[in-house]
């Protein structure tokens, strides 16, 4: 049976984040021919309607109000719930993001609904479908059906590919009045630390160092690296705790959950809460002095040897390759 | 202050997992407290001893979740509550564990709820949050720091690597992230203490729950492996000519530059 979905777009500084992108071509798999909602949720974001639509939703329902500037879990959840009063829908999805995670199990709770978190593959349409997710730290994979009430997942970004984008659909854009009230929690301050440029959740390629790096200044070839790639750049638990690098760039179960098509590990062993953020990469090469390091477990191609040796070269032989290309 | 603490007796994921039956295979496998569950549970330890109060450390488990407990107990924890499900229930999803701790906790007088941000085995983050739901009261998740004045409370949470400082109020439930503290080592007189705290037990009809009022949303259909990647291929030769090969081997085989 066709299903009518909910997507939450969300909205980062102006701009929808690519994930819920991927959070339409997830529910258009699960509507099996029903209808895709967008909602936006913000004190202005009816701005960036038409790009939900570009992207398969069919049409899209914004709730905008000075309170909803800063997300606060109170703030979207009266805001969401009241979409959800008036389109009463049999599925939503949202992606697996600070904002997702945050949110998603206060509505499945006023829903008295299953989630499913953190899906990184659907199998199947509609009624029938079965929703994939990592457990037990990325090591294993469990496939989930949802077996009574609204089918409700969360997606982990990079790893359902988005439809492809149509400026020529149209679809219809309407708002909702809310009122928003109560919030219990007051933001005082957002300390932006990540970097500009690519977002490392969502980067195609990523460069990440650990303590082998052993220096701020031994970031700097990896950053050249990850330039020459059109990457971002990424860390270890223990290059952040060395004060190498910000926390922001930290990748593992404390920190981001990336899926890029390649990954370059340099200076990293391998801790299994490492691997949990990174070892669904299409692509992993690891760069180690040590040869029993564990990173070499999960790489598809590996060298052995001094990062401050390799990488630089690795620098020179994609700037040649991308001259002759 | 009562302040009482989710424990999540969990799989220690550093160990080998051997899935057959279509079930994770527990025998031999080393158990241990959720590690975000830990800095839940100093945070508590923490907060009880500047301001006074009681921490209750709460788990839903079998009988064997009571060697978590007493760790917890250990560390200086005061009381413990095991809700044994093992004789009432064959599934449990998040939507039932909420729902347990919900009834649990419902007529308790709480000031602070902690929990971790997500369980390493489950991996959901739902618990915390849902709990906080059924209960009315608000929370606040990934919080790297936390004051408590009055009833006022100062909190800095970790959003993506950002970090979000925010107001709010008790009652509250708050779920734990790295860098809140370093929990402590359970010492030997805390172990020996740890003996004699009380510990309840309780069956889901001391709780007045129906098996029909924790009936799953969600079920698991299968437990599978990642497809086993073929070897990786760790090159050999002079340095730069391995260089070459690889950015060759990413270009040309695995086709991802
Ligand atoms: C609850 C919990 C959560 C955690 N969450 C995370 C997380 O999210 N992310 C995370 O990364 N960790 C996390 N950790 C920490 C994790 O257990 C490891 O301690 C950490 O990942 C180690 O970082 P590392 O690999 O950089 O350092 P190390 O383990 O010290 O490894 C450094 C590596 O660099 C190599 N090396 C040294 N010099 C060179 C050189 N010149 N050239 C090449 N190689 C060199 C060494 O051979 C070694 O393999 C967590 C731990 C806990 C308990
Ligand atoms: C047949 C079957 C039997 C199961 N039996 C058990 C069982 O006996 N024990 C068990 O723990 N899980 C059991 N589970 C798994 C259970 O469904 C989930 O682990 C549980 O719903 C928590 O979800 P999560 O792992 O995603 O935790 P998350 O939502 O990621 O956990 C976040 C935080 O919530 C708190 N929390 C989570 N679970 C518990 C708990 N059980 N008690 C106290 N606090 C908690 C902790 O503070 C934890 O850090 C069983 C599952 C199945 C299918």
């Amino acid at each position: 049976m066709s299903k009518k979905v909910l997507v939450l777009g969300e909205v980062r500084e102006g701009s929808l984040r690519n994930v819920s992108f991927e959070a339409i071509a997830a529910a258009k798999q699960i509507a099996d021919g029903g209808e895709i909602v967008g909602v936006l949720i913000g004190d202005a974001v009816a701005g960036v309607a038409n790009e939900l639509v570009a992207y398969g939703a069919d049409r899209v329902v914004t709730v905008e109000h000075p309170h909803l500037k800063s997300y606060t879990s109170d703030g979207y959840s009266q805001a969401f719930m009241a979409v959800v009063g008036e389109e009463s829908p049999e599925a939503i999805v949202f992606g697996h993001t600070a904002l997702g995670k945050d949110l998603s199990p206060k509505i499945a709770s006023k829903l008295q609904s299953g989630l499913v978190s953190d899906v990184t593959e659907i199998e199947g349409a509609g009624d029938s479908a079965l929703f994939i997710r990592p457990i037990y730290s990325g090591k294993a994979f469990e496939k989930v059906k949802v077996k009574d009430g609204i089918v409700f997942v969360t997606i982990r970004p990079n790893n359902i590919a988005p439809l492809t984008k149509d400026e020529s659909r149209s679809g219809g854009v309407s708002s909702l009045a809310v009122d928003i009230t109560n919030l219990r929690t007051i933001i005082k301050e957002v300390v932006r630390k990540s970097a500009e440029g690519v977002d490392l959740s969502e980067a195609k390629v990523v460069v990440a160092g650990g303590r082998g790096v052993k220096s701020e200044e031994g970031f700097e070839p990896l950053k050249e690296l990850a330039n020459v790639l059109g990457g971002a750049v990424g860390a270890s638990r223990g290059a952040c705790d060395a004060e190498y690098c910000d926390y922001s760039l930290q990748i593992g179960q404390t920190g981001k959950v990336v899926t890029p098509d390649l990954y370059i590990a340099a200076g990293i062993s391998g801790a299994i809460q490492h691997l949990a953020g990174m070892s669904n990469s299409k692509v992993i090469v690891a760069i180690n002095k040590d040869p029993e390091a564990n990173i070499f477990k999960v790489a598809d191609y590996g060298i052995v040897g001094d990062l401050f040796e390799v990488v630089p070269m690795l620098i020179e032989e994609f700037k040649a390759l991308k001259a002759n290309a | 202050m009562n302040i009482y603490v989710l424990v999540k007796r969990t799989f220690d994921t550093e160990e080998k997992i051997v899935v057959s039956g279509g079930k994770i295979q527990e025998d031999g496998a080393e158990f241990i407290i959720n590690p975000y569950d830990e800095y839940a549970i100093e945070e508590a330890i923490q907060k009880r001893d500047a301001l006074g109060g009681k921490v209750t450390v709460v788990t839903i488990g079998g009988e064997d979740a009571e060697k978590q407990l007493r760790t917890a107990l250990a560390m200086g924890a005061d009381e413990a509550v095991l809700i044994n499900t093992e004789d009432d229930l064959d599934e449990l999803d998040q939507y039932s564990s909420a729902y347990i701790l919900a009834e649990y906790l419902k007529d308790k007088e709480v000031d602070l709820i902690l929990a971790g941000n997500v369980a390493i085995d489950g991996g959901s983050g739902q618990v915390g949050p849902r709990l906080a739901d059924l209960l009315g009261i608000n929370y606040v998740t990934t919080i790297t720091s936390l004051e408590i004045d009055g009833t006022n409370v100062k909190i800095v949470r970790d959003i993506e690597g950002d970090s979000e400082v925010l107001e709010t109020t008790l009652p509250l439930l708050v779920t734990a992230q790295q860098g809140l503290n370093e929990p402590r080592y359970p010492s030997l007189p805390g172990i020996m203490k740890a003996k004699k705290k009380p510990l309840e037990e309780l069956e889901l009809d001391d709780l007045d729950i129906d098996e029909d009022d924790v009936e799953v949303k969600v079920e698991t259909v299968e437990i599978y492996l990642p497809p086993q990647k073929a070897a990786g291929r760790v090159l050999d030769g002079e340095l730069q000519a391995q260089v070459k090969e690889l950015v060759n081997l990413l270009h040309t085989e695995a086709k991802v530059i």
